[in-house]
C-alpha cells in the first residue's frame, strides 16, 4: 500500500480510490523515478523515439484498415479512395508509409549508439536478442506492408524479394511458394502479406517490445560508456523530470517533421500492378538498397555464399554479440575489432546504397525508365478517383450477354415485371427465388412449360402467366437459360 | 513502496528539483500531451467521419436520351436508363426502364413504370393503347394517368431537366399502396 505523503501528484477523494484499487501512483514513481547512472542524457532518445512511432505506426496502420480491401481486385482501388478521397486519408497513409522509413532511421541510430557505448554488456544478452528480434520483424512489417497498395512498384519490388526465397536450398522453391501462396503473385500473396503484416508481426512486436522494455528495466540503464555495465557506480538522476523532457521533446521534433513531410510530400500511389507489364523496372525502397546492390554481385552457385552464408554468419555474430564479447570494457577505442567491424558492416551498407543510385543514375536507358515510371505515377495521382465496378453488379453481368436472343428476352424479362419478384439479373428476393442457374435443374422445353402452366406452389407465391407471342417466350426462356 | 525506497535523485541525495516545480512540471507535460493527442486525433476523426459528410443529397441524373430523338408523339417510348450509386469506393450501375410520354403542350415527361399498387413494372400495350401492369392487371392512360384496376393513383412522374439537348431524369422509388405520390429515396 503506497503512502500517502506523496507531495508531487494532486490528491483528490477519485484519484486516492483509484490508487487504492489499482496502486498506479506507485506504478507512476517506478516508471519515473528509474534511476539512470550518470544522468540523463539525449544519446538515450531513440529507444522512447521508436516506441512513439511504434505507436503512431498502429494507430494510423488501424484507421487505414477501415478502408482497404486486401484483395488483388480491390486493394489498389481502396488505396486509390483512401488517398484521393477521404478526408486526411492522404495525410495519414503518409505518415504511415514515413513512419516506417522512420523506424529504420531510428532503428539504426539506436543499435549504433548502444553497440558503440557498449550497453549490451554484462547480464543484457537476452535485453540484446531482444532488440536484435525486434529490428527482424520491423524489417518484415517494412517488406509485407510495402506490397499492400498493389500498384505497379509494390508488385514488382516484392516479386523480386519473394523471389529471393528460391535461393534457400532444398526447401527454397517450396519457401518461395509458401510466401506467395502459389507460384505466382496475386490475390493470395496479398491475403498472407496482409496477415503477416496486421496480426502475426504486430503481435510478435507488441510482446518483444513489452519484454524489451522489461529486460531494460531489469539490467537498469547502462549509463556512460566508462560506467561499469554491471555494478554501477556514478551517481544517478531519476528518469523524471530531465530524461522525460528529452524524449518528449524528441517525439515532439518526431511528430512535427513526420507531419510537415507528410503533409507537404504525400507519398504516391503509382497506376495498379499489372502482372504482365514486363517493361517496368522494379527498385525497393531505400532501406532494402543496400541488400538490393548486394545480390548484384553473386551469380550462379556461388550466389548461395552471398545470399543466404554471409548475412546468416553476420547476422549470427551480431545475434550472439554479447555472448562472444564478455569483458565489461565499454571505452570503443578500447574495443577496436568490435567497433571496426561495426562500423565496416555499416560502411557498406551505405557504399551500397550509394552504388545502387549511382548505378542508376549514370546508366542513362535505366535512369529514363525510372524517371518513366515517377511520371506514371505522378500522372495516375493526378486523375480522379475512379470508383471501382466490377462485373459483380447484376447490370453490367447482363449487358455483356452475349446471344441476341437471349438480349431480346432480358427486355421481356423487365417488361414483363419478372425482375419485381425475381430481382434485376434474377438475382432472387425475398418474394421469389433466384433463377440464376436454373438451366441446370430444366431443360428450356420444361422452363417453357412451367411458364405457360405455373405448378400451384409458383401460384400460391403470386407468379402469373406471361402473355407471350412464341418468339418472344423463345426469347424469355433463351434468357432464363443463359442465367449462370 | 514508500518514499524512503525510492532510489536517490541527485548526486548528493537530494531531489533535483524542489516539489513544487516537479508538480508544474508534471501538470505542464500532461496539459502539453493532452493538446498534442487532441490535435493529433482531429484528422483521425474527420477521416473515420468522411463517408458521413460525403454522402451528399446530390441529386444523380440519368440520361435519357438527346430530345431531338425523343418525340414519342402518342405513343409512349420506353428507354433503359442506367443509375449510379456509390458505395464508398464501388459504383453500383443498375439498368431501369422509364417511359418518356409528351403531353398536349408538347413538354416530354418521364414515367416510372413501377406500378404505385404493388411495384410491378408497368408496360405500354400497343394494341390497347394502355398502359397496363402484368401482375395485377392495373390499366393507366397513355399519360399515366390511372383508369382502373387496384392502383390508386396515376404512374409516378419523375422529376426531369434539359441540359445541352439532353434529356435527363432523376430516378426515384416511390410508396406503394398510397394514394398520392411520396418520394421513398
Amino acid at each position: 500500500m503506497p503512502t500517502e505523503n506523496s507531495v508531487n501528484i494532486p490528491q483528490s477523494g477519485f484519484l486516492h480510490w483509484l490508487d487504492r484499487r489499482t496502486g498506479w501512483r506507485g506504478m507512476l514513481r517506478t516508471a519515473l523515478d528509474e534511476p539512470i547512472p550518470g544522468g540523463a542524457r539525449l544519446a538515450y532518445i531513440f529507444g522512447s523515439g521508436l516506441l512513439f512511432l511504434f505507436i503512431s505506426q498502429v494507430v494510423t496502420g488501424v484507421a487505414l484498415a477501415m478502408y482497404y480491401v486486401p484483395s488483388a481486385d480491390h486493394a489498389h482501388t481502396t488505396v486509390a479512395y483512401i488517398t484521393k478521397l477521404v478526408t486526411s486519408g492522404s495525410l495519414l497513409r503518409s505518415i504511415h508509409a514515413y513512419g516506417a522509413s522512420g523506424i529504420i532511421v531510428l532503428l539504426l541510430l539506436h543499435i549504433t549508439q548502444t553497440f558503440i557505448y557498449g550497453s549490451f554488456k554484462g547480464r543484457r544478452e537476452l535485453l540484446w536478442m531482444s532488440g536484435c528480434i525486434l529490428l527482424l520483424l520491423m524489417l518484415g512489417m517494412a517488406f509485407t506492408g510495402y506490397l499492400l497498395p498493389w500498384d505497379q512498384k509494390a508488385y514488382f519490388a516484392t516479386a523480386i524479394g519473394t523471389n529471393i526465397a528460391s535461393e534457400v536450398p532444398f526447401i527454397g522453391g517450396w519457401l518461395k511458394r509458401l510466401v506467395r501462396g502459389g507460384d505466382e503473385m496475386g490475390t493470395l500473396t496479398i491475403s498472407r502479406f496482409y496477415l503477416a503484416h496486421v496480426f502475426l508481426l504486430p503481435a510478435l512486436l507488441f510482446a518483444f517490445i513489452g519484454s524489451h522494455v522489461f529486460l531494460f528495466r531489469k539490467a537498469g540503464p547502462a549509463g556512460p560508456i566508462d560506467e561499469d555495465p554491471v555494478a554501477p557506480k556514478q551517481p544517478t538522476e531519476p528518469f523524471y523530470p530531465r530524461q522525460v523532457v528529452m524524449d518528449v521533446g524528441f517525439t515532439l521534433l518526431l511528430i512535427v517533421g513526420l507531419w510537415l513531410f507528410a503533409h507537404f510530400h504525400p507519398i504516391e500511389l503509382g497506376p495498379q500492378a499489372n502482372p504482365s507489364d514486363t517493361q517496368y523496372l522494379p527498385r525497393p525502397e531505400w532501406y532494402y538498397r543496400g541488400p538490393f546492390e548486394w545480390l548484384k554481385f553473386w551469380e550462379g552457385p556461388a550466389s548461395i555464399i552471398g545470399i543466404l552464408i554471409i548475412p546468416a554468419v553476420l547476422g549470427g555474430i551480431f545475434f550472439f554479440a554479447p555472448l562472444l564479447d564478455h569483458s565489461k570494457e565499454r571505452r570503443p577505442w578500447k574495443r577496436p575489432i568490435a567497433v571496426g567491424a561495426f562500423a565496416g558492416v555499416l560502411v557498406g551498407i551505405v557504399t551500397l546504397t550509394t552504388m545502387s543510385y549511382h548505378d542508376d543514375a549514370v546508366d542513362l536507358s535505366v535512369a529514363t525508365k525510372l524517371l518513366q515510371q515517377q511520371e506514371a505515377d505522378k500522372e495516375y495521382m493526378r486523375a480522379p478517383f475512379e470508383p471501382d465496378s466490377s462485373a459483380a453488379t447484376p447490370a453490367a453481368a447482363n449487358v455483356a450477354l452475349a446471344n441476341p436472343q437471349a438480349a431480346k428476352g432480358k427486355n421481356i424479362f423487365e417488361e414483363q415485371s419478372c425482375n419485381a419478384c425475381h430481382g434485376d439479373g434474377g438475382t432472387g428476393t425475398a418474394a421469389a427465388p433466384k433463377l440464376i442457374g436454373i438451366s441446370a435443374k430444366y431443360s428450356p422445353p420444361q422452363i417453357e412449360a412451367l411458364l405457360k402452366d405455373p405448378t400451384p406452389k409458383m401460384k400460391a407465391g403470386g407468379m402469373p402467366t406471361p402473355q407471350l407471342k412464341p418468339e418472344e417466350m423463345d426469347e424469355l426462356v433463351a434468357y432464363l437459360a443463359s442465367l449462370k | 513502496m514508500s518514499e524512503a525506497n525510492l532510489p536517490p535523485c541527485g548526486p548528493d541525495g537530494a531531489p533535483v528539483t524542489d516539489p513544487g516545480r516537479r508538480s508544474f512540471l508534471a501538470a505542464l507535460l500532461s496539459i502539453g500531451a493532452a493538446t498534442m493527442t487532441a490535435i493529433l486525433s482531429l484528422p483521425l476523426m474527420r477521416y473515420v467521419l468522411y463517408p458521413l459528410e460525403a454522402r451528399t443529397t446530390e441529386i444523380q441524373w440519368s440520361d435519357v436520351g438527346p430530345v431531338s430523338e425523343l418525340q414519342p408523339g402518342s405513343a409512349p417510348v420506353k428507354r433503359l436508363i442506367q443509375i449510379e450509386q456509390r458505395d464508398g469506393w464501388r459504383k453500383l450501375v443498375s439498368e431501369k426502364a422509364v417511359y418518356v410520354v409528351q403531353d398536349s403542350a408538347g413538354k416530354l415527361r418521364v414515367l416510372s413504370p413501377i406500378c404505385p399498387h404493388l411495384g410491378c413494372s408497368v408496360g405500354w400495350q400497343e394494341a390497347s393503347n394502355h398502359f397496363v401492369c402484368p401482375c395485377h392487371g392495373g390499366t393507366f392512360a397513355e399519360d399515366g394517368t390511372r383508369i382502373s384496376g387496384p392502383p390508386r393513383r396515376a404512374m409516378d412522374e419523375l422529376e426531369t431537366k434539359i441540359e445541352d439537348g439532353m434529356l435527363k431524369v432523376h430516378y426515384q422509388y416511390f410508396q406503394q399502396l398510397v394514394p398520392t405520390r411520396q418520394v421513398l429515396s
